[in-house]
């Protein structure tokens, strides 16, 4: 407070040249970035008015040089006084973080933590989604990736003033690699057995060699939050622009500036703008969006579509769709060969054209259109459109087609009888949905399916389950019949994705931990997954990753619905936010979000 | 005295500890104790997978968890939250007194609001009072606890208030109907044409004999108001017992849940008790034998 | 009063009459998703409008009303038994009885339920039939919810335990389960009629809260406390006030009942 004060007398001490400034930066070098900063103070805005009308009257009386030379002393004065840091942003998180350990992240709240607060080697910059340096001004894979060897910035601090050198980097990879650690974040970078080799070079030159080459290495440092190895405070001293500051369990985390953060923006000065961040725990989304309707938050990171309708007329300005984003929702048919199924059903499911058939019967522009009122477009395969690299573009969304369906249908054996489709052997096709109840829009979806497929004769037993419950029938039990869920992809290297796409992985959903492939186009994903497993050249891997698109469009295990656009909701007092579809889409750049003046402060 | 006070402490003892060991089995056995979300992350290896399997085989059986739960529990260590990986002493610690607050203030609040309707009512005997009441009092029955909660937070009202509109329907009704039925005993036709006056015939002749019952009903409403706190606090983000509860429950998070069950019925039974108590020591010839 | 009490019948049959002739009066299916037209506001035709799916909401109100005028009710009947034969009893026996008894409605009082109800849903089969959904949710619910009012009810019937009149019944020669059905059990009536009341609208909103884990009505059948819960996404009630018209019919055949079952004497 005081600070902010002393912030703002300073200002005023700089009064009688605060209109020179502004009608001479308009005059002589362009208006726009001086606009710019004076629109982000208060008593940039005060100086503006008050002292134009002293420059209207000395502009008569001095002459162009004097002017100049006062319009570049007061530029140079302003430009460090007009980045007028201070603030606090709001939003929410949805539940309490589990943790603020950055290497045992798992869930939503805990990861907007590590990120607003972890300092990494590399950054994802989620706008272009290229790798950029953070705090290693480099770094080179070699060995056939095996190692890689980072050169660090020098004279970085934790927010604690412990120096930021090679031994933290080491300290945090082996801490990383404890066979104890049983997180995402390490599993991925297990791809072999044997110790992983951290060797420092120089206090600010660090090589880390694994057991076995791992693509995509670089960004998957991305992730990995660099810890201290001396600090005191352990995990609480971070490099990243704000640090946990208080955290009042069930009500809110307070994050505050970290002073010692290494960045600076382009003109020299100091990141991030933002004195604090305020998360406040509220896991009711009908809250959430009262809450920013009121200004009480300045934004909503993921919003509904249902919300984001009714935002609309309320604050239009607020609201941002950036297109379609990385998740999908899709429903599978269980095809485990011991589920507790009648044999009929297991034959329908395995069914190829059975599956095609009920794709086709399937209107997902309806349901873009009327469970996400636009904001969503029909998905074509596992990778959205929005993962440029990855994406195929030779596959597109399957066609909503009845008499198709039917076509299939009857190939197969299935015909209509009075009004319902039973199949060869005379069984009613019938079959129940599962999918979870707290998630309104999925019901939707599965309502709009359940009235699809009744047109071609198809009747389903729509089952919504808590969450608990759900995993248990599809993880374990696999006492269901077929599915429809989403899923949230976080990264955009489908090395992500083995487990969901080797038969013998445990998120191979619809016949998962096969001892051998059941069918040969399971085989020959497993081939092609290990194919661009095991290369670092990005054309071989995009090659082998199309191919498994294009079998996973033809055979359709998952029948995927519906790539959701990414939407989010940020206040118009928040300046600097550019939402992207790559999570965190709206404080991905929070270093450089700023406030309005009069908004959000203390 | 001496006797009772043991007995009743042993009986609730007892009950409580019945509470923990039902709560503990009805969890365990429940479907999606051994499901954990963090399942369906495809970057975990095989060997996290099965680390999350095995996670709970501490909880599997269910005797010797709970003989293990009761026995830590004597020393003070009521376990660690599965769900927020921090000691359930401490989560209790930080959050009752919101729930004190809320449930509380809100159990107080509705018991105003009925007994003001109710008595005034049975006092005034008007028939479109009356309705007017009941119409107030059933609207706001019909409401669901999660609109009421969602309005308070959009007419940035307590959430107490909440906990309030959501108990005193229930009490209204209850205690419209026991007040009506004490005044329509033959004595106090008697008391009215001896002249006596509405107040005097209510404290003296009316209250007394519904009394038992709204002690009852008071001790009750104890339980109600916990359970109207856990939608209310989770909605409007009011770090309680209630919020807690909720997340235990869709976690499977078996010391949580647990612990909270145990300290729940101590409640309701200590406040039943109370009330008990209160009732034979106002009306010694018609308590317990 | 009587008119009162004439206008709540009146609007109990008309409610009733209206949700037997759903088939004739209800413009469309409930189910029928006109998907031109999701949250429309009311027209000729579709008088209240549908739904985020474009059902008709006049149609589903119908049907709804089928299931939560018939159902709640019952379970409510189901639990005001329980809660007599429970509490009355404890109440009337005292002594040990009671003590059990009373342990027993605080256990019930205090378990989180939640679970049992789960576990009860992964017993039945995923395709079970709606209507056994709907009849094993309603009596659950009615098994569940004796135990508050079993309390008061106890303390009622301890207090008649000594009553004059009830003494007289007992040196007059009646007994055991006669004198407590003939005297004691019509003196508990307030609380029994004030525990249906509240049961009736407690129990359809919970049903819609069961939803969440797989009992109650599944879609798309309509229920009032599935209509009732799409109140919860409602930001400016004034703006689509036709949504609100479940919560009043609600309302009114509460009231309604409320006026139906109160006597004379507790008036």
């Amino acid at each position: 407070m005081k600070r902010q004060g002393f912030k703002k007398q300073g200002f005023r001490s700089f009064g009688c040249f605060g209109g020179f400034a502004r009608r001479a930066a308009f005059g002589s070098f362009g208006n726009l970035w001086v606009f710019e900063t004076f629109e982000t103070s208060e008593t940039s805005e005060t100086l503006f008015h008050e002292t134009s009308e002293t420059f209207e009257t000395l502009s008569h009386e001095t002459s162009f040089f004097m002017r100049a030379l006062y319009c570049l002393l007061l530029t140079l004065c302003l430009a460090n006084a007009s980045f007028a840091q201070g603030g606090e942003l709001r939003f929410s998180l949805h539940h309490e973080p589990k943790t603020f350990n950055p290497l045992q992240a798992e869930e939503d709240s805990s990861d907007t933590i590590v990120y607003l607060t972890g300092g990494v080697l590399m950054r994802v910059n989620r706008q272009s989604q290229a790798l950029e340096p953070a705090l290693a001004s480099s770094w080179k894979i070699s060995d056939a990736g095996r190692t890689i060897t980072f050169v660090l910035r020098p004279n970085v601090y934790f927010s604690d003033g412990t120096p930021f050198t090679a031994e933290d980097v080491a300290y945090t990879v082996r801490q990383l690699m404890d066979p104890a650690l049983h997180s995402p974040i390490a599993d991925q970078f297990r791809t072999g057995s044997g110790a992983v080799q951290t060797k420092v070079l120089a206090p600010n030159r660090i090589s880390v060699t694994f057991p076995a080459p791992i693509v995509g290495l670089d960004k998957l440092f991305d992730e990995v939050a660099i810890m201290s190895a001396h600090s005191p405070r352990k995990e609480m001293a971070v490099l990243g622009p704000f640090y946990v500051a208080d955290h009042k369990p069930g009500a809110y985390v307070l994050l505050r500036r970290n002073p010692n953060y290494w960045k600076k923006d382009t003109a020299g000065h100091a990141l991030p703008y933002l004195e604090s961040i305020r998360l406040d725990i509220q896991p009711n989304r009908d809250a959430e969006a009262l809450r920013l309707r009121r200004g009480e938050i300045h934004l909503i990171n993921v919003l509904d579509s249902e919300y984001y309708d009714r935002l609309a007329s309320i604050a239009p300005g607020a609201l941002h769709d950036a297109g379609p984003g990385f998740d999908t929702e899709q429903m599978w048919f269980n095809q485990v060969p011991t589920a507790s199924l009648p044999a009929y059903k297991l034959a329908w499911f395995r069914s190829t054209a059975f599956r095609r058939a009920i794709s086709e019967a399937i209107n997902r522009a309806d349901m873009c259109r009327v469970v996400y009122n636009q904001h969503a477009q029909p998905a074509i395969g596992p990778v959205s459109p929005a993962n440029h690299f990855w994406f195929n573009a030779s596959l597109h969304a399957h066609p909503y087609d009845t008499q198709s369906a039917l076509r299939r249908l009857q190939q197969e054996g299935f015909r209509q009888q009075g009004g319902k489709l039973v199949d060869r052997e005379g069984h009613a096709v019938e079959f129940s949905l599962l999918t979870n109840a707290e998630k309104k829009s999925r019901v939707q979806m599965a309502a709009m399916i359940q009235q699809d497929l009744g047109k071609i004769g198809v009747k389903i037993n729509l089952v919504t389950l808590d969450f608990p419950s759900l995993i248990e029938r599809i993880t374990q039990s696999f006492n269901y019949e077929a599915a429809l869920l989403g899923l949230v992809n976080v990264d955009l290297d489908p090395n992500a994705q083995m487990n969901v796409w080797l038969s013998s992985g445990e998120n191979h959903q619809w016949n998962p931990k096969q001892a051998t492939p059941a069918t040969a186009w399971e085989a020959e994903i497993d081939k092609l997954m290990r194919t661009q497993a095991s290369t670092l050249d990005a054309n071989k891997r995009k090659a082998a990753f199309d191919r498994v698109q294009q079998i996973a469009w033809e055979q359709e295990p998952f029948i995927y619905l519906v790539h959701k656009n990414a939407l989010s909701a940020i206040s118009e007092s928040v300046v600097g936010a550019q939402p992207v579809v790559l999570r965190p889409q709206t404080y991905w750049n929070v270093d450089v979000l700023r406030l309005k003046s009069g908004t959000g402060g203390h | 005295m001496v006797r009772n006070v043991v007995h009743h402490a042993l009986m609730i003892a007892a009950t409580a500890l019945l509470g923990g060991l039902l709560t503990a089995t009805m969890v365990r056995f429940a479907p999606g104790f051994s499901a954990d979300e963090r399942q369906l992350d495809s970057r975990l290896s095989p060997e996290s997978m099965q680390v999350l399997r095995d996670a709970r085989a501490a909880e599997r059986n269910v005797l010797p968890f709970y003989a293990g739960f009761l026995f830590r529990a004597a020393h003070g260590d009521l376990g660690t939250s599965r769900t927020l990986n921090r000691p359930v002493r401490e989560l209790l610690a930080e959050r009752w007194p919101a729930t004190l607050h809320c449930a509380g203030i809100g159990l107080l609040l509705g018991w105003v609001l009925a007994l003001t309707l109710a008595v005034s009512a049975a006092m005034l005997r008007r028939g479109a009072y009356d309705v007017f009441a009941t119409v107030l009092a059933g609207v706001v029955l019909c409401i669901p606890s999660a609109v009421l909660a969602l309005l308070s937070l959009f007419a940035n009202g307590p959430a107490a208030l909440v906990v309030a509109l959501i108990v005193f329907p229930r009490l209204y009704r209850y205690c419209r109907n026991l007040l009506g039925q004490s005044y329509t005993r033959p004595h106090l036709i008697t008391a009215y044409a001896k002249g006596l006056s509405g107040p005097r015939i209510f404290c003296a002749h009316v209250l007394p004999l519904a009394g038992p019952q709204l002690l009852a009903l008071a001790g009750v409403s104890v339980s109600l108001a916990f359970g109207a706190a856990i939608p209310v606090e989770a909605i409007c983000g009011i770090p309680g017992i209630g919020q807690l509860a909720w997340q235990a429950a869709l976690g499977r998070d078996l010391p949580l849940l647990l612990t909270l069950t145990i300290l729940v019925t101590l409640v309701t039974l200590l406040a039943n008790l109370t009330s008990d108590v209160v009732a034979q020591a106002l009306a010694p010839g018609q308590g317990q034998e | 009063m009587k008119i009162a009490r004439r206008i709540a019948w009146v609007l109990i049959a008309v409610t009733v009459l209206m949700c037997l002739g759903a088939g004739f009066l209800a413009p469309a299916h409930y189910a029928t998703q006109f998907r031109e037209i999701p949250n429309a506001a009311p027209s000729r035709a579709h008088w209240l409008g549908t739904d985020a799916l474009g059902r008709d909401l006049f149609s589903r109100t119908l049907y709804g009303t089928r299931v939560s005028l018939f159902m709640a009710p019952a379970a409510a009947l189901l639990s005001t038994l329980l809660a007599a034969l429970i509490g009355g009893a404890a109440g009337y026996l005292g002594g040990f009885w009671e003590r059990v008894a009373m342990a027993v409605t605080d256990l019930i009082l205090s378990l989180p339920w939640l679970f049992l109800l789960i576990t009860v849903r992964a017993l039945l089969p995923l395709d079970v039939a709606p209507m056994t959904s709907i009849a094993v949710t309603f009596i659950l619910l009615g098994c569940l919810g004796w135990a508050a009012s079993a309390r008061v009810l106890c303390a009622g019937a301890r207090s008649l335990r000594q009553a004059e009149f009830v003494l007289q019944a007992r040196v007059s020669g009646m007994h055991g389960f006669r004198l407590f059905a003939v005297h004691v059990l019509p003196n508990l009536k307030p609380v029994l009629y004030a525990q249906f009341w509240i049961s009736v609208p407690v129990f359809i909103l919970s049903e819609a809260n069961l939803g969440v884990l797989g009992l109650g009505v599944a879609e798309p059948m309509p229920s009032w406390g599935g209509l009732l819960r799409e109140l919860e996404s409602m930001w400016s009630p004034m703006a689509e006030a036709w949504k609100l018209a479940p919560l009043l019919l609600l309302v009114l055949v509460v009231g309604s009942l409320q006026l139906l079952i109160s006597q004379e004497e507790v008036a």
